[in-house]
């Protein structure tokens, strides 16, 4: 993913809090994705309009992370959402 | 108990279901689409916090009602397709004019924008139609396509010599699902189901009896699976008397095959006994006439020998064996999971 990229969740696929197993998890379809606290932090950023670039930078500063730690996190993981048509990415 | 339960009952169920943990209600059949209350079904559903998937053929959709059901708040459609060409899906469906009407509903599904799950079940006569099912999934921009090769339960099973596809009709699927995989990665999800009477090892029949989902008839009763009724011995609870939670913890259909203590020796002994379960219950009774027998697809069964040859028998049919249809198809409504 590059830092220009713009990722966000398509239709059918949402964040939903699971009171029962009291988790988030990533409703999706014929799907769901348990998430752990490191992907919900990630996912909680992606609101469509901002980069990948500005939400691993905001995620550095909220978590006091180094930045390019954070980047190979969040790449990881939301290129493997991407894989499974989980997450839209518009340059 | 033929009679449908009724639009409250199924909103109550579908919050006895969401406070169960479930966090996923498919609306399935037969055919949901014969519901009139449809819409009012999904908004229940909706207002329970469920995710919500229509699974239909797309009879009965017209372009007014699938707006309805977006406002609704429909979470995601999944249309089942039977072959890939209008003869041949008209052929299985029974039902002339089939394959058009749902290319038409396919167009108002994307109109509308719901995400959307080609459903392709294939057999010995459809089976080399995979690259044209994956070409029609991405042309009506299907996000994702399951392939399933039937499974032998209930109408398939009295079919099997017209749809056991060939030994070598499987191992050719297997090798253009892979090919695909690759080519069409991040584009299209393909899901699939191998032949499984050419398989050594059982499926993971429902991700194992009671752990993982569950099915509630039209009528109300709550089954483990979908062709648990086809077991003579268990018995069923209904939701029209009883909480979700009650029958899904103590439900005897539903602790019949729960854990291991059901188990042969073969299955109690065997270290993929939490990976498989020992199979499907379903099929282990249709092929032995024991439900608790280690499912024959299994290289371990002692009918496994058999179940091949009779796999090979069956595929080895012409295609002009002639098919049993349901009595009315699409007749049937509204099973949750």
């Amino acid at each position: 993913m590059e830092l220009h990229d713009i990722p966000s969740l398509p239709r059918g696929v949402r964040l939903h809090f699971d009171k029962v197993r009291e988790n988030w998890v990533l409703l999706a379809p014929e799907r769901a994705v348990t998430l752990d606290p490191v992907g919900h932090a990630i996912l909680q950023e992606v609101d469509g309009t901002r980069s990948f670039g500005e939400i691993t930078a905001a995620l550095a500063d909220k978590y006091n992370a180094p930045e390019d730690q954070i980047r190979d996190d969040s790449a990881g993981f939301l290129g493997a959402l991407r894989t499974r048509r989980f997450l839209d990415v518009r340059p | 108990m033929d009679q449908e339960i009724d639009t409250n009952t199924w909103a109550r169920v579908f919050r006895e279901a969401a406070d169960l943990g479930v966090l996923q209600l498919h609306l399935s059949g037969g055919e949901p689409a014969t519901r009139r209350d449809l819409v009012e079904l999904v908004k229940a559903a909706r207002d329970a916090e469920l995710y919500t998937n229509l699974i239909t053929s797309g009879i009965g959709l017209t372009q007014k009602r699938l707006e309805s059901l977006d406002e609704a708040g429909l979470d995601h459609v999944q249309l089942s397709l039977q072959g890939t060409t209008p003869e041949l899906a008209d052929e299985i469906g029974g039902y002339s004019g089939g394959f058009q009407r749902k290319m038409q509903v396919a167009e108002w599904i994307g109109e509308v924008g719901f995400p959307l799950t080609l459903n392709v079940v294939l057999h010995r006569r459809n089976l080399h139609q995979i690259p044209c099912a994956l070409e029609i999934a991405q042309e009506i921009g299907a996000r994702r396509i399951e392939i399933a090769t039937v499974q032998f339960h209930g109408w398939a099973l009295a079919n099997r010599d017209a749809l056991m596809p060939t030994r070598e009709q499987a191992q050719e699927a297997i090798k253009i699902v892979n090919r695909a995989r690759k080519e069409l990665k991040g584009t299209l999800v393909i899901d699939f189901v191998p032949a499984d009477y050419h398989d050594q090892l059982p499926k993971r029949c429902m991700g194992g009896w009671g752990t993982t989902g569950l099915n509630i008839a039209p009528d109300g009763q709550v089954l483990p699976c979908h062709a648990a009724q086809t077991i003579p011995h268990l018995t069923f609870d209904t939701v029209r008397d009883k909480h979700l939670a009650e029958i899904w913890y103590d439900g005897p259909a539903f602790n019949a095959y729960r854990g291991d203590h059901w188990m042969p020796d073969t299955c109690k002994s065997c270290d993929r006994k939490e990976i498989d379960f020992g199979g499907c219950r379903c099929q282990a009774m249709a092929l032995t006439g024991d439900p608790n027998a280690t499912d024959p697809v299994c290289a371990k069964s002692p009918h496994h020998a058999a179940v091949k040859e009779q796999a090979l028998a069956h595929s080895a049919h012409g295609d002009d064996v002639p098919l049993t249809y349901r009595e009315a198809p699409g007749k049937r409504a509204d099973a949750a999971e």
